[in-house]
This record gives C-alpha cells, sequence and structure tokens, in this order.
C-alpha cells in the first residue's frame, strides 16, 4: 500500500492509502475521495484547477514536465512547491507525502 | 428584445447539437455564451487535442468537431449573443422566461436550457488587497480596447502568454508599461519572452521579476500599486491601470441563485428527460448531475435529444409529437 496525506481548504488532515499498481493520478484520487476539486480539463494540464502543493516529499517526486510548468506559471499563487495534481502519478513516489489542495473550491 | 423558443445557456458542443435536436422538431434556439466565440471548453481549453469517444470519429480534434457542430446546425439559423453573461432570470405569468446578460440583452423563451458545461470561465484573480474596490476604476482582467490605455502607466501581473504578448504591445501604445511576474523566467512562448526581455534592455518597459502585486491604492481611481518582492521588500508604483491575466477559472455564476437543486457545482436532473427541479428549465452536459453521470461530450449529446422531446410540449403545447429517424424526413429546416 501506498500512504500519503492529504490537507484540505480548512487544514483538515486525511491520510489515503492507495494499493500499489493502480494506475490513476493524484487528481483521480482526490475526485474518488470526495475531494471538492472540478480538475475542468480532466487530466491534460490545461485548466490548472487540481493545483496542489506539496508539503513533504517534493524531492521524491518525478520533475514536472513542460506543460504543467507552463500552466503553473499563469496561477497567481504558485510556488516552487506547487504541481498539478493530474500529473502526479500515483505510485511509491507518494509515500510519505503530504498534499495541500490550493485549487479554488466550486461554488 | 430577442424572441425564441429556447434560450440555451452555453454554446459549447453539447449546446449547439441541442439545436440540431430541437431543430428537428421545429424548434428555434438562441444561445448565450460568457466566452466570445463558440465551442466552450474544445475552444478555449484545448482546441488542438484530439478526441477519440465521438461516434464516426476516429479521431476528431475538438475545434474541428466545433466547426462540424456549427455547420450541421447551420440550417437551422441560431441566435447567438457571444461574450455577455447571463444574470437574469424571470418567469413570465404564461410560464416562458425572459433571460437577461449583463450586458442587457433580453431573450424571451418558452424553455431555458443550461447547457454552461463548468459555468462561465471567468478571470482568475490574484490576491491583492483592494483589488475588487478598483474593478471599471483602473483595474481590468483583460484588454478590450488598447486605445484606452494611450499613455497611460499599465502595470500587467502574469507570467504567461497573454501577459507576454499585451507588454509587447502595449510597449507602443502606453506612456509606462511595467510588468510584474512571481518568478524570473518566462515559460511563455520563447519569442514572446525573448521581445520582453529586449524591451526591458532597451528601458521601453519595466520588468519587476521575482514580485508578486500585494495591494493597489487610489482616490476613487487606481493610483499606485505595491509590490513586494520575494525578498520582502516592497516597492510602490503609480499607475493608472492594473491588468493581471493569470488566466480563466470556471465558475458557476448567477446560475447557482435560481432556486435549482445544486451539488458541487452540478444541478440535479431527471433522466427521463434532464429537466431539472423548476419548470421548463433543463440542464444538459456536464453541467448536470444523477447516478451514474459521465462527464462526456457523446452523453451530453443524448441528453441534448431526450431534452428536445420534451422541451415540444412546452413550444408546442397543441402539436402532438410524433418521432421519426432523420434518414425518414432527411434534416426539414424551418
Amino acid at each position: 500500500m501506498i500512504q500519503f496525506t492529504i490537507e484540505d481548504r480548512n487544514g483538515e488532515r486525511q491520510p489515503i492509502e492507495i494499493p500499489e499498481g493502480i494506475n490513476l493520478s493524484l487528481m483521480e484520487v482526490l475526485k474518488a475521495s470526495e475531494y471538492n476539486i472540478l480538475a475542468t480539463c480532466g487530466g491534460m494540464a490545461l485548466c490548472a484547477t487540481c493545483h496542489v502543493q506539496v508539503l513533504n516529499g517534493l524531492e521524491t517526486l518525478p520533475e514536472p514536465q513542460d506543460t504543467e510548468l507552463d500552466m503553473l506559471d499563469t496561477l497567481p499563487d504558485a510556488d516552487s512547491d506547487s504541481r498539478l495534481a493530474c500529473q502526479i502519478r500515483v505510485d511509491d513516489t507518494l509515500e510519505g507525502a503530504i498534499f495541500r489542495i490550493k485549487s479554488e473550491e466550486p461554488v | 428584445m430577442i424572441t425564441t423558443d429556447i434560450c440555451i445557456i452555453g454554446a459549447g458542443p453539447v449546446g449547439l447539437f441541442a439545436v440540431f435536436e430541437a431543430g428537428l422538431l421545429k424548434m428555434r434556439c438562441h444561445l448565450i455564451d460568457a466566452l466570445p466565440q463558440v465551442g466552450g471548453q474544445l475552444s478555449e481549453i484545448y482546441p488542438q487535442k484530439p478526441i477519440y469517444d465521438i461516434p464516426g470519429y476516429p479521431s476528431i480534434n475538438a475545434q474541428d468537431l466545433v466547426d462540424n457542430l456549427m455547420e450541421q446546425i447551420a440550417s437551422f439559423n441560431p441566435g447567438f449573443t457571444l461574450g455577455e453573461r447571463v444574470e437574469g432570470l424571470d418567469r413570465q405569468t404564461d410560464g416562458s422566461y425572459i433571460v437577461t446578460t449583463n450586458e442587457g440583452t433580453t431573450v424571451h423563451c418558452q424553455v431555458v436550457v443550461i447547457a454552461g458545461g463548468l459555468g462561465c470561465f471567468e478571470p482568475r484573480k490574484p490576491e491583492i488587497v483592494n483589488l475588487e474596490r478598483f474593478e471599471g476604476k483602473g483595474v481590468a482582467y483583460m484588454v478590450k480596447n488598447p486605445e484606452q490605455l494611450r499613455d497611460r502607466r499599465v502595470v500587467l501581473a502574469g507570467g504567461g502568454d497573454s501577459a507576454l504578448d499585451w507588454t509587447v504591445f502595449l510597449a507602443d501604445v502606453a506612456n509606462e508599461v511595467t510588468l510584474v511576474h512571481r518568478s524570473d523566467t518566462f515559460r511563455g512562448a520563447p519569442d514572446s519572452a525573448e521581445k520582453v526581455f529586449n524591451l526591458a534592455r532597451q528601458g521601453r518597459i519595466n520588468l519587476v521579476l521575482q514580485s508578486t502585486i500585494t495591494s493597489i491604492n487610489g482616490n476613487g481611481h487606481l493610483q499606485e500599486v505595491s509590490i513586494t518582492a520575494k525578498d520582502k521588500t516592497v516597492m510602490t508604483l503609480a499607475a493608472d491601470h492594473l491588468i493581471p491575466l493569470f488566466g480563466l477559472t470556471p465558475k458557476l455564476g448567477p446560475i447557482a441563485d435560481w432556486g435549482l437543486t445544486i451539488d458541487k457545482s452540478a444541478i440535479h436532473v431527471d433522466t427521463t428527460d434532464y429537466s431539472t427541479n423548476v419548470e421548463r428549465i433543463y440542464a444538459i452536459g456536464d453541467i448536470n448531475t444523477y447516478p451514474g453521470k459521465l462527464k462526456l461530450i457523446l452523453c451530453g449529446f443524448h441528453e441534448a435529444a431526450l431534452m428536445c422531446q420534451s422541451a415540444f410540449r412546452y413550444v408546442h403545447p397543441d402539436q402532438k409529437l410524433s418521432f421519426k429517424y432523420t434518414t425518414v424526413n432527411g434534416v426539414p429546416t424551418f
């Protein structure tokens, strides 16, 4: 099992356990876990509505690709620890990581 | 006032296809969209992305699908109000509706169909103290008329293509142009980034990198912008206009206040006809929700077809609807 933590917009943290070998993105896990995020573009790094801040474990994640960096660059509140959840595959590099949901809450 | 049978809010693929299905049943449509062009998410977010699950098309680019839909509905002559956001909905005594936009356009219709995808795409607003106070008083999120900025002091914020392009353009128009960006590099088009750096080297624009705008002030109209650098130093800049360019984000908007049953930005519908809890208002496509809902264009097309069969009774209450395949009559226009 892969274990990581999600901090919601209210600062509440919830541990998440995902079996290894499941081909999901972090965005898909967030949606499946009933977190209120839009993920408008469906995972193409085109809308930034799945913006997360990596509070722990940033260095172990695979480097962001150009499309992700391009989109992050358009966000007013992105920083060096920002990532798009749709571009992060859930695998053992996420073990122990902590993600804070940064995208705006849908009305 | 515009008069039509069905007012469709949202000109994305599902809204466009609803025009076709309505046209087959002799119902006229008028579409309203906050974006300046048709196509919704497809045209705005991913026009060049291929879509693989449209029946009959092993692969089709998003914009090509929009173009084909426009060709498919052309014979039904739908009306379009683009670049305006629906604000008001007034039910008339006979059950019909008058839909009003933020620009004052009014549409009288028998049926309202919400095909708004994920809602209106609105400018993404940065956290700047007093930002909303100066909207329309120096703060704007797009450049509608560059001439209004001629010989003025303009501050732009952002690091994407829009911020770069407008910085280059306004360098020849405004009296003073300042671009503020939180990073020290730009990931927009390399050519545009190079032009911006060249303009800064020539002293034709001010480039403030590794910084963000934190507050703005003025006496009735914007007068100054406070910029905080990563090292926490603060500088104040005189400015007449601030244009934050951080892209668009979807919002449900005024639809949320229409008494519809809404859960997590989606409208509950009856799957027999995709009607909402409010009579004569339907919701189709990504904006609705029901058990088993799949946010797929092809599901939205199906919903549009069933919606029209149901809406017919309001538009033609004195006629009996008999279902026919298009292979029987072809595509009869008005």
